[in-house]
């Protein structure tokens, strides 16, 4: 193709998603259209991954039963949102073997917050506050994003997203409704898992290198200064009704913005984790290329079982 | 990398309750048909989604090809009179 042509299917490709046209797998797409995706997408569906192990850590010691099977529901969400979206970004002609790849050489990020400990059973109750609190209110915008597999599997994922921030804002209320020491575990699950929250939402917009072409292809639909804004103005009066403190002196109502002011981000955090010198990082890489090593002599034995039967089955109708 | 046979991708159809069709609602990898069922029931049912599963290994679908589109669909495009609306008739005639 002559440039002249790209130029004019890049043209006629950036109205159609002007007109909220949405943008098929088979469709022509310009190359970084095809790899902004694979890598938003596939850092989203990592993270899904990922993120199953802090919760993990407390499965075996949940304090009841009730408490049990909703933890074991929400991790087994994780990792159906992780498959769906590992599909959706298959569609884009890259193999989920290559997208492992990336992830285990450490070539692919996933979401910074999983690299926190998870300490005590308040953990899980700040995570699905918190975290998921703050992972729906990124993946909302999602639903109506240009790239047809990606919303589809993000309305999917939203729909079951909602009850993992419910069972932790119970925990939470449960442990502040309890006894001083456990209300005490919750205020301290707070203060850790707060900060991070917020830098979960990503960069501020002047530092965000992809926002100005994310929100062109509608991959972004808001800003993470926007994004971040709504999480506090939403979560503090939920910590209210806690009876819990959030962690920054300078959270204050601001009348006129009918917004929360909030305090400087430790963005130096940020970044020393997103490079990988987060307090967990290589012992979550570690369970994870563990876990996909050890797996490896099953996928292979049913894939020979596969082979087999399918051989058996051809001599029999022969 | 290894390079032995990874497990094929296998296209699921679900059927919400009877008297819908199946419909596409993703995709998953499964060493055999046996296997994509179970998967996909775990994957795309946790919530009672379905009463019916179809699975199909993906390279068995042949689609068209987008680029396509003009040739393919254009004979469609210019006959009006398929459409009942292209008939003129009284506004006496009822149930018509």
């Amino acid at each position: 193709m002559s440039e002249e042509q790209i130029k004019n299917l890049e043209e006629q490709f950036e109205a159609r998603i002007a007109r909220d046209e949405k943008i098929e797998p088979k469709d022509w797409m310009p190359e970084k259209y095809r790899q902004t995706h694979i890598r938003q997408i596939s850092q989203h569906a990592h993270s899904e991954i990922v993120g199953m192990l802090p919760e993990g850590n407390w499965i075996t010691r949940a304090p009841s039963l009730r408490r049990k099977v909703a933890l074991l529901a929400k991790v087994q969400d994780e990792a159906g949102h992780g498959l769906y979206l590992y599909s959706a970004c298959e569609t884009l002609d890259i193999s989920r073997d290559e997208l492992y790849e990336q992830l285990h050489s450490g070539k692919a990020k996933y979401s910074s917050i999983f690299n926190y400990p998870t300490v005590t059973w308040a953990d899980m109750g700040a995570i699905g506050w918190l975290v998921d609190g703050a992972a729906i209110i990124n993946q909302v915008p999602l639903c109506s994003t240009s790239f047809g597999p990606y919303a589809r599997a993000m309305v999917r994922v939203c729909k079951e997203e909602s009850f993992h921030q419910r069972q932790g804002y119970e925990i939470m209320l449960k442990l502040c409704n309890g006894t001083p020491e456990q209300k005490e575990m919750a205020q301290d699950a707070l203060n850790r898992w707060w900060w991070p929250s917020l830098m979960m939402l990503g960069p501020t917009d002047d530092m965000s290198v992809h926002t100005e072409q994310s929100m062109k292809w509608k991959l972004k639909r808001k800003t993470n200064d926007e994004l971040r804004q709504q999480f506090i103005d939403q979560t503090v009066p939920q910590a209210d009704i806690l009876g819990l403190t959030i962690p920054d002196p300078d959270l204050k109502w601001n009348e006129e913005r009918q917004s929360y002011d909030f305090g400087e981000i430790d963005w130096d955090e940020f970044w020393q984790v997103v490079k990988g010198h987060g307090p967990m990082n290589k012992a979550r890489m570690k369970a994870r290329v563990g876990a996909w090593e050890r797996g490896e002599w099953v996928r292979d034995a049913a894939m020979a079982h596969a082979e087999k039967k399918a051989t058996s089955l051809k001599k029999e109708v022969s | 990398m290894s390079n032995k046979k990874n497990w094929p991708l296998w296209e699921v159809f679900v059927r919400s309750k009877n008297g819908l069709e199946h419909r596409h609602f993703g995709s998953l990898h499964a060493a055999d048909a046996e296997m994509a069922l179970e998967n996909a029931r775990d994957v795309y049912t946790r919530r009672n989604e379905g009463v019916s599963i179809w699975v199909v290994e993906s390279k068995h679908i042949t689609a068209s090809n987008p680029e396509h589109n003009g040739e393919l669909f254009e004979p469609a495009q210019d006959k009006v009179y398929r459409h009942p609306t292209f008939y003129d008739l009284p506004d006496d005639v009822k149930h018509m």
